[in-house]
């Protein structure tokens, strides 16, 4: 599906893809006066997701995989772009109506299952909460809504969990409940930001399997943002590599992950722990340098300092993402 | 707030009680007062004796009875300044941090130009400027001078509560900002709120009994600092008046020490580390 | 000649009183030989961290040893007083914790600490000693320039290295790394594992490997022991574990990382938590979860130690004699 600047993107079906976003750039400012920096943790960032499908951002710290989601959920006011959710337009400055109306829209799912949910509020409050400020319930229905939504998320038998506190539920209990959360708003998208990484590994599958069979039975569409190449494979329909705050490669899954194009995504791939990788002795792994410091981007690709196959013009210039396949594209000189 | 901690934390309990002591005597004041505080017939500096327990002034009046009505006073500057101090607080502070922005800004500009002016000072000038008004007069010029640093305190405080990911999750849930603040940043800073309250009416306390000692306050009002303006003024250390000099010092230390105590506890209960479990 | 590191039926506890409220660690055999890296893997509540600490000589009450014992070269380390234990630190033994990049001394210069933790062994700083632990910095590849600079203008792979180079400057003969790179990047995280294998097989001292990541071990182990409640389950060489796991727990644990590629197939977590070790079950403690469970038998019965082959043992009814019984 190729979007044409200016347009929405547009489907066979005719229908607007669930998320949309064009040159989405966020800066921050640090430092004191007189020794201000930019970092540009997000740089001109286009892409689509339709409706129904999983898209995995992948990348390491530093990538602007967070920022992205922050951006998108409008929890950080975007420096530069567009975003569209089912086509229609954000505007810069959102009135309070037009916000929760967004909101409404696009959820998100926290990382940290500890610190996601307020300690002094029972979990009912905590899934309540977007029924009552979205008025999708009247209020003597609530409980009953607040009962379906934690028996959707496996917590049963619901009426047990309804008053508990966070303290007395486990990290996957806790991931749960943001899930239930996240879903009582009735969202067409979710942003899931690193779900399972601060869970144990044998939660992670059951966690990912009820994001998948949530995401299936509503027709969800899903960014799960990590850096797991693993989990990334096994969720989605589509992966894109960040790095540095700009896409670097995007396409299908089993694309980018058995032929990747763009040298990180060959880092990454080689980096990632796989038990077939074992007693390859031969193959050195060469990594040199460090992830790029965002106040002080190179001219030209971000990744030069550390590719193997850097050439001359790949200081001077910054490629553009370029097709490589019916739906890859890749942000490399190699392709240009 | 965990009320089962409250009730075995031997300092809260101390200080809750003595300060309970002085909220009932306050109260009852009208009731229990043996006499007239402001009747100035008695036979002036009188010993303690069996009618008149802590003896008379240089004046002729009781002094066991002006200390009774003087609670009210120290209770009243200290509790309403409190609440006035932690009001502003409130809104220049916690509201400030967590909305950020223009309004931050402003009200850090402003802190920040309270923080530098000395306060003893400003407390002197402000009270000798406005003189002879009373308690409203010490409220209002005790809340000007004593929000600023509890104001500091509570703003680092909301900032890092708003960068915290429930917080965050509320917004995203489409929870309107007074909702965030009063349900969720509030109630997990309670503890330092307190705190800051207790800390705000000691500071009250301290503050009205020491102008009105150097005669910026209503002269003419029955409270303790008023007291010793008089005692310190009839030279009562020369005449061994020694009872008309300690009591209401001791009075107004005992108070302070009361809320000081309470403190203390609510510290402990909010910041689990303190805990001496 | 006596294993590097020898732990003999070990029982560790938690709690104030006796008997303690909590057996973090229950029974567990291990040894280590110089030169090898010996991985344990499990996730929270498993026990390893508590292990560690214990192995180490750096267990404090609240924990204490129940029963068995910890031998370093041959002493066991519970006849060693505590400022012989001081002294074995660094020295003999290294510990690198989770995070540990967050170890390092904000307000000091890196060099600086390193003369303090050599001080302390009575390494007087001279030429020789920086030398030696600027040399570090070479072995775990951090530019040298470095060495003088203040924690954070490090990032935090390079403080993790550093962490590394500090553990190895007095040349430990056995290394504990408990999640030295969870907190990491993945390509940094490949560079550290890479250095700390030449750096073994250059300098011979023992690595125990401690972390949840089962996948990653496979990888760079020679042997792993799986850990679960506190027991081990199974223990083996690393290619043995991979090609035929025997307990259920591994082979359920393996099928936790979904491959990098391949078919789009559905794999399943292991469902329910690990049990609550202040009542600890009867009979296997995984048998709740246990896809393999003999009804009657491992809810009950404690399961025995089998040899598979040698070097590879398995605690589990399934390949003991009552297994026989079920056919």
């Amino acid at each position: 599906m190729v979007s044409t600047p200016g347009l929405p993107a547009e489907t066979n079906e005719g229908s607007s893809p669930a998320l949309e976003v064009r040159g989405l750039t966020k800066n921050y400012s640090v430092g004191r006066i007189g020794r201000k920096k930019v970092v540009r943790a997000l740089s001109e960032v286009s892409l689509s997701v339709e409706k129904g499908e999983v898209l995995s951002l992948v990348g390491e710290s530093g990538s602007g995989k967070t920022t992205f989601a922050r951006a998108v959920a409008f929890l950080e006011r975007p420096t530069e772009g567009e975003i569209f959710v089912g086509g229609r337009a954000l505007p810069r400055r959102p009135s309070r109506h037009r916000l929760r109306d967004h909101r409404r829209q696009v959820q998100m799912i926290f990382q940290d299952p500890y610190s996601s949910l307020d300690p002094l509020h029972s979990v009912h409050y905590s899934v309540a909460r977007p029924l009552r400020s979205f008025g999708l319930v009247p209020r003597h229905a609530e409980r009953e809504a607040v009962v379906e939504l934690l028996d959707q998320v496996d917590l049963v038998p619901a009426e047990d969990f309804l008053f508990r506190y966070p303290y007395e539920l486990s990290g996957g209990q806790r991931q749960r409940v943001g899930i239930a959360r996240a879903l009582a708003a009735q969202p067409s998208l979710i942003l899931a930001d690193e779900p399972t990484s601060m869970l144990d590994v044998s939660i992670r599958l059951t966690m990912m399997n009820l994001l998948l069979d949530l995401q299936r039975s509503r027709s969800l569409s899903l960014v799960f943002i990590t850096h797991d190449l693993g989990a990334a494979y096994y969720m989605s329909d589509r992966i894109a590599i960040m790095y540095a705050g700009r896409i670097q490669e995007i396409g299908p899954a089993s694309e980018v992950m058995g032929e990747p194009k763009h040298p990180y995504t060959q880092l990454l791939r080689r980096a990632a722990p796989s038990p077939e990788n074992e007693r390859q002795q031969g193959t050195q792994f060469e990594a040199r340098g460090d992830p790029p410091d965002l106040t002080e981007l190179p001219p030209g690709c971000p990744f030069a300092p550390r590719c193997p196959f850097v050439k001359s013009r790949c200081r001077e210039t910054l490629p553009e993402l370029r097709q490589v396949g019916a739906a890859h594209r890749v942000r490399c000189v190699l392709y240009d | 707030m965990n009320w089962r901690a409250l009730r075995h934390n031997r300092r809260a309990v101390a200080g809750a009680l003595i300060f309970a002591l002085f909220c009932l005597v306050a109260l009852l004041a009208p009731v229990i007062v043996p006499y007239s505080p402001s009747d100035i017939n008695f036979t002036p500096l009188l010993h303690p004796s069996a009618s008149h327990l802590l003896g008379t002034t240089e004046n002729g009046e009781d002094i066991l009875s002006q200390l009774i009505w003087g609670a009210r006073a120290s209770l009243f500057v200290g509790l309403v300044s409190g609440v006035l101090i932690s009001l502003v607080q409130l809104v220049l502070g916690v509201f400030a941090g967590y909305v950020g922005g223009g309004f931050d800004m402003m009200a850090v500009a402003v802190t920040n130009v309270f923080l530098v002016l000395p306060s003893i000072p400003l407390l002197i000038i402000l009270a000798a400027y406005l003189q002879g008004g009373g308690l409203v007069m010490l409220i209002a010029v005790i809340t000007i001078t004593g929000w600023a640093w509890g104001a500091k305190v509570l703003r680092s405080q909301a900032v890092a509560l708003r960068e915290r990911p429930f917080v965050q999750a509320a917004r995203v849930s489409g929870e309107s900002r007074s909702h965030i603040v009063f349900a969720h940043v509030v109630p997990n800073m309670l503890g330092i709120m307190v705190s800051n309250f207790f800390g705000a009416a000691l500071y009250a306390i301290l503050a009205e009994a020491g102008l009105e000692f150097i005669g910026l306050g209503n002269i003419n009002d029955i409270t303790w600092g008023t007291m010793l303006y008089w005692a310190q003024q009839g030279s009562a250390i020369l005449l061994g008046a020694w009872v008309w000099l300690l009591a209401p010092g001791f009075c107004v230390a005992l108070l302070g020490t009361s809320l000081g105590l309470l403190n203390f506890a609510v510290d402990e209960i909010a910041n689990p580390r303190l805990r001496r479990d | 000649m006596p294993p590097l590191l020898e732990i003999s039926d070990l029982t560790i506890g938690y709690g104030w009183q006796l008997p303690p409220s909590v057996v973090a660690v229950r029974g567990v055999s291990l040894t280590v030989a110089g030169g090898e890296i010996v991985g344990i893997a499990g996730e929270s509540g498993c026990g390893k961290t508590t292990l560690a600490l214990a192995a180490g000589g750096l267990l404090d009450p609240p924990g204490r040893v129940l029963s068995g014992s910890v031998s370093y070269q041959g002493t066991d380390l519970a006849s060693l007083s505590a400022e012989e234990l001081r002294q074995l630190h660094l020295t003999e033994i290294s510990m690198v914790f989770q995070a540990s990049m967050n170890v390092l001394n904000p307000i000091m210069r890196i060099r600086d600490q390193f003369h303090d933790a050599m001080a302390a062994h009575g390494v007087h700083w001279s030429e020789e000693a920086r030398e030696q632990a600027e040399e570090t910095f070479d072995l775990v590849k951090i530019p040298r320039r470095f060495f003088d600079a203040y924690p954070h203008q490090l990032s935090g792979g390079m403080r993790q290295r550093a962490v590394i180079a500090l553990a190895i400057v007095l040349r430990p003969k056995l290394l504990f790394l408990d999640e030295p790179t969870t907190a990491l990047d993945v390509v940094v995280q490949r560079s550290i594992l890479q250095s700390l294998d030449e750096l073994r097989h250059e300098l011979g001292f023992g690595i125990v490997f401690i972390t949840h990541d089962l996948s990653l071990l496979v990888e760079i182990a020679d042997r792993i022991a799986i850990m679960y409640a506190g027991a081990v389950v199974e223990e083996a060489s690393a290619r043995a574990l991979y090609d035929k796991p025997c307990h259920p727990y591994t082979s359920a644990l393996m099928n936790c990382f979904p491959p990098l590629g391949g078919p789009h197939q559905r794999l399943e977590g292991i469902p329910g938590q690990p049990p609550d070790l202040r009542n600890p079950p009867t009979g296997c403690s995984f048998a709740p979860r246990c896809p393999e469970m003999i009804a009657g038998t491992c809810e009950t019965v404690d399961p025995p130690t089998v040899r598979r082959g040698a070097d590879h043992r398995v605690v589990c009814h399934l390949y003991g004699e009552r297994a026989a019984d079920h056919g």
